[in-house]
């Protein structure tokens, strides 16, 4: 039994630092060194290529932040579902049915006859100015929760591929969030915090406002992003989710729970569109508009495939996918600073989703 | 002898019963493993290993028999089940998560957890203790897909040795090893055994079983028909029990009218397999590759066909020189029948006609066009002349017969008027009269019809049950680790022959 010059065999290391060294080199920062780069230079191009350096300035550097936090928030599950070989195209339909729900919520009024005769509309946020608005919150979550379950449910339980189920129900949740506002726009009758959870801070007039630094949104994105990356990394559900999406087969021989797990996948997913639908109710000027957030699933899914994600399961990485979110909204920011016309744009986004991918392909041929 | 009546076998498997729906797979199977002891199952293709190491693991129920473990009733619910009860199995394809570490593999299922909480700490020391135990070198760290093959086996094993296991099922361990590796494999095995660890070692090479194993068991057509200390038993003994089938009158007379070379290997050398492989083809020649499965027969059709990798040697397609693509073999003259007939085979969804006429669609209709009428006509008259049976020639291929869908398949070929047939186990899983029937069309086909202008045709048969081989063939080459053998007349070959020269016991007859 000779050691094997395999790079994979234990070498002896003469001090424990270089063995520091070499595990930092398969460390997930180091694999996500490329996609910062390829950041940096998209970002770099259109910072050079915008005049006058307005692309770098405060106010847009915070709508980039703005703009991508809602698709890094709803990447975050769509990364759990692509790791385990599954795919979510009902993202969408589940960030307008959140949105919807928030403002339907917001909306609850009561027609009591009034002193003078005619009617009289009372709305509840006026009566309750602190329980309304966590109930919209809550409520907005609980539907795409829900929505993610029944994903989960319908997949396990009929048997039927992720991607027909999640193209049906990409259908019904649209349907649901047109229904509850009845195909109409909702406006809630007066603005709340949920309104302001993505108002820019920054360039805010307001000092108060100002002290949060980032929006609110934001900050929420940040503590989803940690708290997923922890999960898929130090968590066994977490880990099982690799397992699935590596070999699904093994991991049910080795008595993984796989239908739990996928159910479990979906739904936590469902969790974090309904987290994406509330900055995306903020973002669009605190309105239920159930047209909002259509072919979000294209440009959640394209972040996830840049991040490192592979359709094929068992790859991906939160961290890449955040990124991934930053690229395409740089991208499509840049683009329209640029004054591209919009097929440019898209063409564009279409190019790198594809180059992303074939550049991945190539660096793992290497390294394997 | 004495210690054996007083300690309860490790493993004892009395009167196992297990059918799929008419056919019986097992029959009554009997199978004692004593602690700490190599015991190999032996059988040829389809005797029933697999599914008796089914029935222990777990993944299938027995319809009938008992089952004990160390003295103790023993009737798992399921493979973790199974796991849990110290049964561990090494499968034959293995079965780990590439894009998981080593760890992670050795431990998935059983993790070592704080709530969901992982503990890696006590992970890494459980998985290091295992892969200690058996002395192997491999980093715990490391993605499983950059392992080698060896070493995935090994994680395999140690995996087993993380749940305490007792026996352990080794399922055909060396056909993805390197010699190197075999050899390692055995030092494990006899440091499993020392540790007091039964193995059960499955195997079609017989000189592995004499090199590893204490005891064996024999199975055939579903039944044990032998059982004894390996030591005292000579591999012809094993070859003769494996084999003990007589021939039956299934296969009809032919007389070989030879005609030039149509098809010439010479080194041929792909990818992986096959090592090595020449042999000549003349028109209304029947030329049968005998071997084990996983020896490397499929990949010499494939590679003979352009659906795999050539890397070195020379091909010769009648005036055709060099490698081509399938697309490029049809035009030649050459056409494959797949092993697996539901992925490669058929279109299932598709009709007879559709399915029969697919590589030869231009005399069915104007240029550019394909007229349905005539589609069926020309089915029509395959399904006369072969006697298929089925309503229409527009019923779905997937509503059919094994048979008949293998008619189907043959007579695909047949329609497409080429001259060489690369037949790859044309009958499997498939009924005697059709099997009968296939073996008319083979012979038909080879020896050609004057009378319709229908030319002799040269045929390559690989098949793993050798009395097929034997009654059909005019020469048979024998294949064994990749590397093909010169064909002989059949003549000189018999059963006892082929196994051991596929079994790598004896070079040529």
């Amino acid at each position: 039994m000779t050691a094997s010059r395999n790079h994979a065999t234990r070498l002896v290391l003469p001090e424990p630092w270089v063995g520091r060294l070499l595990a930092w080199q398969e460390s997930p920062w180091i694999h996500s060194l490329g996609r910062f780069l390829a950041l940096a230079v998209v970002f770099g191009f259109f910072a050079v290529c915008v005049e006058g350096g307005k692309f770098y300035s405060p106010r847009n550097l915070e709508n980039i932040l703005r703009q991508s936090a809602v698709y890094a928030t709803a990447s975050l599950g769509m990364t759990m579902i692509i790791i385990s070989a599954g795919i979510d195209l009902s993202v969408g339909s589940m960030i307008a049915l959140a949105v919807v729900t928030v403002a339907w919520v917001l909306d609850w009024h009561v027609a009591t006859p009034g002193a003078s005769g005619g009617t009289q509309v009372v709305y509840l946020v006026e009566r309750h100015p602190v329980l309304i608005p966590w109930l919209a919150l809550l409520a907005g979550i609980l539907v795409s929760v829900v929505a993610g379950i029944c994903n989960g449910v319908a997949i396990v339980g009929l048997r039927v591929v992720p991607f027909i189920v999640t193209l049906g129900t990409m259908g019904i949740f649209r349907g649901l969030a047109k229904g509850l506002a009845d195909e109409k726009d909702i406006y809630p009758h007066q603005d709340t915090w949920l309104t302001r959870l993505m108002d820019p801070t920054l360039t805010s007039n307001d000092p108060g406002w100002r002290t949060w630094l980032l929006p609110p949104g934001v900050w929420i994105l940040i503590v989803a992003a940690v708290v997923a990356a922890l999960f898929l990394r130090y968590s066994r559900p977490g880990r099982y989710m690799y397992a699935i999406g590596s070999n699904e087969e093994t991991a049910r021989l080795c008595g993984v729970p796989v239908a739990r797990i996928k159910i479990l996948t979906y739904t936590l997913a469902g969790l974090f569109a309904g987290l994406a639908g509330l900055m995306q109710f903020s973002f669009i000027g605190g309105i239920g508009q159930p047209t909002s957030a259509v072919s979000y699933e294209l440009f959640i899914i394209a972040a996830v495939v840049i991040g490192g994600g592979s359709l094929m399961g068992g790859q991906g990485s939160i961290l890449g996918s955040v990124i991934g979110a930053l690229i395409i909204t740089i991208l499509y920011m840049g683009g329209q600073q640029m004054g591209w016309p919009k097929w440019v744009q898209e063409a564009v986004i279409g190019l790198i989703i594809i180059l992303a991918v074939v550049i991945d392909r190539l660096r793992q041929r290497e390294t394997s | 002898m004495t210690v054996a009546s007083i300690v309860p076998p490790r493993l004892l498997m009395e009167g196992i019963v297990k059918r799929f729906g008419a056919t019986v797979a097992l029959g009554g199977v009997y199978l004692d493993v004593r602690p700490g002891e190599v015991h190999a199952l032996v059988g040829e293709n389809g005797a029933g290993k697999s599914t008796l190491m089914k029935v222990l693991s777990g993944a299938l129920m027995a319809d009938a028999g008992r089952m004990e473990l160390d003295g103790r009733p023993y009737d798992p619910k399921g493979p973790l089940d199974a796991r849990r009860n110290g049964v561990a199995m090494i499968y034959q394809e293995l079965s780990l998560a590439p894009h998981l570490t080593v760890t992670e593999n050795i431990l998935l299922g059983v993790e070592p957890h704080y709530g969901p909480w992982m503990l890696w700490r006590h992970a890494q020391a459980k998985a290091s203790a295992a892969l200690e135990q058996l002395g192997v070198d491999i980093a715990p760290n490391v993605e499983v897909r950059r392992l080698s093959p060896g070493q995935r086996q090994m994680v395999e094993i140690a995996r087993a040795l993380a749940v305490q296991a007792r026996l352990v099922v080794l399922d055909e361990p060396t056909s993805s090893l390197s010699s190197s590796d075999v050899d390692k494999l055995f030092a494990l095995i006899r440091r499993l055994k020392a540790q007091g660890i039964s193995v059960v070692y499955i195997s079609h090479f017989l000189e592995e079983v004499q090199e590893i194993s204490d005891r064996f068991t024999v199975l055939r057509d579903g039944e044990t028909v032998g059982r004894g200390e390996t030591a005292r038993t000579h591999p012809r003994e094993l070859a003769a029990m494996m084999v003990g089938r007589e021939m039956a009158d299934l296969y009809p007379a032919s007389v070989p009218r030879v005609g030039e070379v149509i098809l010439e290997v010479a080194d041929l050398m792909g990818s992986a397999k096959p090592q090595s492989a020449s042999f000549r083809l003349r028109r209304g020649e029947i030329l049968g590759i005998a071997g084990l499965v996983g020896a490397g027969r499929t990949e010499l059709l494939r590679a003979i066909f352009g659906l795999d990798v050539v890397r070195s040697g020379k091909i010769r397609v009648g005036a055709y020189v060099g490698p081509g693509s399938p697309r490029q073999r049809w035009r030649q003259g050459m056409g494959l029948l797949s092993e697996d007939r539901k992925k490669e085979g058929l279109a299932l969804g598709l009709s007879i006609a559709d399915n029969l006429t697919l590589p030869k669609l231009s005399p069915l209709g104007p240029p550019g066009m394909i007229l349905p009428s005539r589609q069926a006509s020309a089915t029509r008259r395959w399904i006369d002349a072969l006697a298929i049976k089925c309503r229409s020639p527009w019923q779905r291929v997937g509503t059919l017969s094994g048979g008949t869908q293998q008619k189907i398949a043959l007579a695909r070929l047949l329609h497409a008027d080429v001259d060489i047939l690369l037949l790859d186990e044309p009958t499997r899983g498939i009924d005697v009269g059709s099997k009968a029937q296939i073996y008319r069309m083979i012979v038909d086909a080879a020896q050609g019809d004057v009378a319709v202008g229908r030319q002799a045709k040269g045929i390559v048969l690989v098949s793993s049950y050798l009395p097929e081989l034997l009654g059909v063939c005019h020469s048979i080459a024998v294949m064994c680790r990749g590397v093909l053998g010169p064909p002989r007349p059949v003549s000189d070959w018999n059963e006892h022959r082929l196994m051991l020269a596929a079994t790598g016991q004896e070079e040529s007859p």
